[in-house]
């Protein structure tokens, strides 16, 4: 099924939830909308499945327009942040709802509610109540009585931000799986760039009631077309700064001079914004074009496998990233290397000017293990 | 998040317009319309404007009924909002003893308003009544057939046993909704129990109180079958409230011009110290300074 | 100011425990040294709440002694102990403005007016509420509320300890990083001591000099945050600090060193015989302390999936009947099908019976 909207806006009142927005879903692929609380994710969602109905433009599947079709007469499952199961079933019974609504014979909701139970592992809890179970069981029921309907549009709010770190680790591992070896077109909202990133597909960044930019996931982290979607997509945030490009080089705002070369070759004088992942600065020189920051701690933030440091330079304050978890006491001398071919350079209206090569810099010389 | 306007969504309350139509709105015009006219029998009847208001402002007999309406609700709120808290304090707070001790408050609740009268003239009989005819013989002469102030206290009796199991239940579930991480901080800061009460528990409380404040004051404003039962408003007049003067009126003279007023101005009463109440409660703590 | 020795505590909510299961905490020496930042670290119900109540006063241990400084504090109930607290849900005082919130464990403790005008200014201060001081406590946000909850606690010049009860589940993700910060400065300025509960690993991490990671009521393994990431004392903690966690690898002993799938990895002699007679024998070995090469020495393996995370690539693989993570850095190609792996000899270790033996 392919699915999308044509230059759909969703007004209430005087305020505008959605802007004129036109995507197109590709048959059977996973769609990932990324964006900070409160951007138009679930609204987008909303729009898509008929629970919303569009103020102005269309909405279409397979190029027929259903705009103001109801959400129950089209082929729709969805998850939602919260667990929600009926409390007053077992978990066989919570799985089989949907499929008895439908009319599906005895054999057959016996045999789908123990394939799809089986296949999030919650085959051993079909006899008990939700009421008994933990939260990531809890929304595994929920996930298995969406994906049981094999619907053609699966639509997914934000399913793990109330589980537990490692829970959330190991069911978004079991998803994407879930998610190839589907044939329906799967939405999934989320506030984090590293859930999109591990899920893959594509990627429709959202922020203020637009979609800034789409495109397959990996391309858009790459090449984020602003300012503002390399910021809606880097977690921890880009290092931002702006810097005057005058006489061959760049100066940014905290002193720092960027020779300009490789990708930055032939930007013309005036004020950019300069961002550079944070990954690309580390606290030991990875390559011989590496620029230097001298600067103190201001804390030492440890993710997953990760140690980010917030370094404070001149009045601003840059965050490295390094593999591995390290100690850093506050205000320790420290220095940083920033890898110059890893600048995005943005121009005051925030649009893209330069992007590092293809994303896929050059290797890392020294490679750091352990 | 929102949902799009729809307008079958308006055939949905209508139903809802109607029962509140039949219900409140249509007798309310009823009684508004009988209170400007005079009302000879069925069809002939004549617009008087606003005389049975002047006649029922000016009318010693209700001045007297209203005071000791508003003395009897000002007592009330008194004695039973203070100790209906208390109890709620000093109920248990788990095992069979916390549910015992809320089907005993819930009883007096679930006695029909007639049969509460009943059970109160039999108990303060002097001759026979448990709580009569043991203080008599104490040697204190108890009558409420005969003293005022025997009567008052017989109501109010009556009135706090029945009432303030409903102010204690409030107030009980409005203290275990206080979350157990505040008992903790304030020992770790070192509160005492009364600052505990008055810091924590009090104002966790406002929202029921708020509540209780309102409806016993609606009820005991409202008072009628009890004291009708026990008293019969007497004697004299000592017990007659407001609904009680009311029902002589409309029934016992058939007067219902007058009667009709009187009800408009109850309710406006009624109203006005409703609301006057809620906006008070609600600002009681919020720091919102007007 | 204190250090805090537990001595064979042990906890159940039950009368008369009898099964292992019945026990919130199974007995455990532990001190808590004067000054330092502690986090305790575990899944919901693997006691860790408890641990912090016994500390706290608010639960009396069934078994063993708590003291502070060396006096027996056991018995002693929470408001004589010294102890401050934060709770997960912001606890503040409504009807009283940020000041009167400061200045309440103070005056409760009839301190004269004087001195808690000038403890609360510096405290005010310090967390930045001296706008607020003024106003009432009951409008200020998430954030806000919680300083003023960790603001009745620094005012006091005698508290033995601070606890922290998941302090920043109410907390927006972007100011999570200034409060965490903030607490860390405070902890450097007055060397306080500190005991932060939390389930989740990255706050655990950032915020303490030492963590104590807690399963299934007891204490598995107490280290530094580069400690639990380096040497996971247990399998569970493997698992559960770093992402992706540990990789485990069943192994067979042979006489110089462990065999999986066939294929050899070296160990040493002690730990060799260490590990006999153990039944179940693993190899652990970190996504980050694998190396991935096209050909050349080391294990084979195939090639299963790539998820590139843009600063990095996770690389899962197949060794035989087992499944194991990779991490590469974004730059590195990966090959498609076959590929070799190398174990960093530092950071490979094995585990019997889900207990590190080295």
């Amino acid at each position: 099924m392919r699915i999308g909207l044509d230059q759909a806006t969703l007004r209430v009142g005087t305020v505008t939830h959605i802007y004129p927005t036109t995507v197109d879903l590709a048959p059977d692929s996973l769609n990932i909308l990324l964006g900070p609380t409160l951007s138009g994710k679930t609204t987008l969602m909303r729009l898509l499945c008929g629970l919303d109905r569009p103020t102005t433009g269309r909405v279409w599947v397979d190029d027929v327009d259903v705009t103001g079709v109801s959400v129950r007469q089209r082929d729709v499952a969805m998850v939602y942040q919260q667990f929600i199961n009926y409390p007053s079933f077992t978990v066989y019974d919570n799985i089989a709802s949907p499929l008895r609504r439908a009319g599906v014979s005895k054999a057959d909701i016996d045999r789908r509610v123990r394939q799809v139970a089986e296949m999030l592992r919650i085959d051993g809890l079909l006899a008990r109540l939700p009421a008994e179970l933990s939260g990531g069981q809890q929304q595994r029921i929920a996930l298995a009585r969406a994906l049981v309907k094999q619907a053609r549009l699966l639509l997914l709010d934000e399913p793990l931000v109330n589980l537990d770190y490692k829970l959330r680790e190991e069911l978004r591992q079991e998803l994407r799986a879930i998610f190839e070896a589907r044939k329906s077109c799967v939405v999934y909202a989320t506030t984090e760039p590293l859930e999109a990133l591990m899920l893959g597909g594509n990627t429709l960044v959202v922020d203020g009631g637009r979609v800034l930019q789409a495109g397959p996931t990996i391309d858009v982290y790459n090449r984020p077309a602003s300012e503002r979607v390399g910021a809606v997509f880097s977690d921890p945030p880009m290092n931002m700064i702006e810097g005057r490009v005058e006489g061959g080089a760049a100066l940014l705002g905290d002193g720092l001079r960027v020779p300009l070369a490789g990708h930055l070759t032939g930007l013309s004088n005036g004020v950019y914004r300069w961002g550079v992942r944070t990954n690309h600065l580390a606290l030991s020189r990875r390559h011989a074009a590496d620029i230097e920051i001298d600067g103190v701690v201001e804390l030492g933030e440890i993710s997953g496998s990760e140690t980010f440091v917030h370094v404070a330079h001149n009045g601003v304050s840059w965050v490295a990233q390094e593999e591995g978890v390290q100690r850093f006491g506050i205000n320790d001398a420290i220095r940083v290397y920033v890898n110059p071919d890893a600048f995005f350079v943005f121009d005051r209206t925030g649009a893209l000017v330069a992007a590092p090569v293809g994303g896929a810099l050059r290797p890392v010389e020294e490679a750091t293990h352990g | 998040m929102d949902k799009w306007q729809n307008n079958r969504a308006w055939f949905m309350v209508l139903p809802v317009f109607v029962v509140v139509a039949i219900s409140a709105i249509i007798p309310l015009m009823t009684v508004v319309n009988y209170s400007v006219q005079d009302i000879f029998g069925p069809g002939q009847s004549v617009f008087v404007g606003t005389e049975w208001f002047k006649e029922v402002l000016t009318d010693r007999r209700l001045h007297e009924a209203l005071w000791r309406q508003f003395l009897f609700s000002g007592l009330v709120l008194l004695i039973e909002i203070p100790l209906g808290v208390m109890i709620g304090l000093a109920m248990p707070k788990k095992g069979w003893t916390a549910s015992l001790t809320l089907v005993l408050l819930a009883l007096p609740l679930l006695i029909p308003w007639n049969v509460i009268g009943t059970i109160w003239i039999i108990f303060t009989r002097p001759d026979i009544g448990l709580f009569g005819a043991t203080i008599n013989t104490l040697g204190i002469r108890f009558d409420h057939t005969a003293s005022p102030l025997d009567a008052w206290v017989t109501v109010m009796l009556m009135e706090v046993w029945h009432w303030t199991p409903l102010v204690a239940l409030l107030a009980y579930a409005g203290l275990r909704a206080i979350p157990e991480a505040y008992f903790q901080a304030a020992r770790i800061d070192g509160a005492s129990a009364w600052a505990v009460f008055r810091y924590i528990q009090l104002p966790k409380m406002r929202g029921v109180l708020t509540i209780a404040v309102l409806l016993r004051f609606m009820d005991s404003f409202l008072i009628y079958a009890e004291p009708f039962v026990l008293t019969g408003g007497g004697p004299g007049n000592s017990t007659t409230f407001l609904s009680i003067h009311l029902v002589k009126i409309a029934v016992g003279q058939f007067d219902l011009g007058p009667a009709a007023a009187f009800s408009i101005i109850y309710f406006l009463i009624v109203l006005l110290f409703s609301w006057l109440f809620y906006q008070a409660l609600l600002r009681v703590g919020t720091g919102e300074k007007r | 100011m204190a250090e805090i020795h537990l001595d064979g505590v042990a906890h159940s909510y039950l009368p008369n425990p009898t099964d292992e299961r019945d026990w919130a905490l199974k007995p455990m020496d532990h001190v808590w040294r004067d000054g330092d930042a502690y986090a305790l670290l575990g899944p919901s119900g693997c006691g860790k709440t408890t641990l912090l109540n016994v500390i706290s006063g608010l639960i009396s241990p069934s078994h063993g002694r708590v003291r502070f400084n060396g006096h027996d504090v056991t018995t002693t109930r929470t408001e004589h102990r010294n102890i401050a607290q934060v709770f997960q849900f912001p606890v503040i005082y409504d009807t009283m403005t940020v000041y009167d919130n400061l200045a309440f464990p103070l005056r409760n403790r009839g301190i004269d007016e004087a001195t808690v005008k000038v403890r609360v200014h510096e405290v005010a201060e310090m967390l930045d509420l001296v706008v607020h001081l003024g106003k009432r406590a009951i409008g200020l946000p998430a954030d806000a509320k919680q300083k003023i909850s960790l603001g009745r606690g620094l005012v006091r010049s005698d508290v033995a300890a601070i606890l922290f009860d998941e302090p920043l589940t109410v907390i927006d993700p972007h100011l999570k990083w200034q409060l965490r910060r903030k607490l860390k400065e405070i902890h450097e300025r007055y060397r306080l001591t500190l005991i932060y509960v939390t389930h989740d690993q990255n706050e655990a991490l950032t915020f303490a000099d030492r963590v104590v990671v807690m399963y299934e009521g007891a204490v598995l393994q107490v280290g530094t945050p580069q400690e639990l990431f380096e040497t996971p004392s247990h399998r569970f903690v493997g698992y559960f600090i770093g992402s992706p966690g540990m990789n485990f690898l069943p192994c067979r002993l042979t006489a110089s060193g462990a065999e999986v799938a066939g294929q050899a990895i070296p160990l040493g002699g002690t730990v060799l015989a260490q590990a006999a007679g153990a039944s179940v024998l693993e190899i652990g070995v970190r996504p980050e302390s694998i190396r991935l090469a096209d050909g050349g020495a080391g294990l084979t393996v195939q090639v299963r999936d790539v998820e590139d995370l843009g600063a990095r690539k996770i690389v899962t693989c197949r060794l035989g009947d087992h499944e194991l993570k990779v991490k590469v850095s974004a730059g590195q190609a990966v090959p498609a099908e076959r590929a070799t792996i190398q174990f960093n000899p530092h950071l490979t270790w094995l585990y019997a019976d889900g207990r590190l033996v080295r």
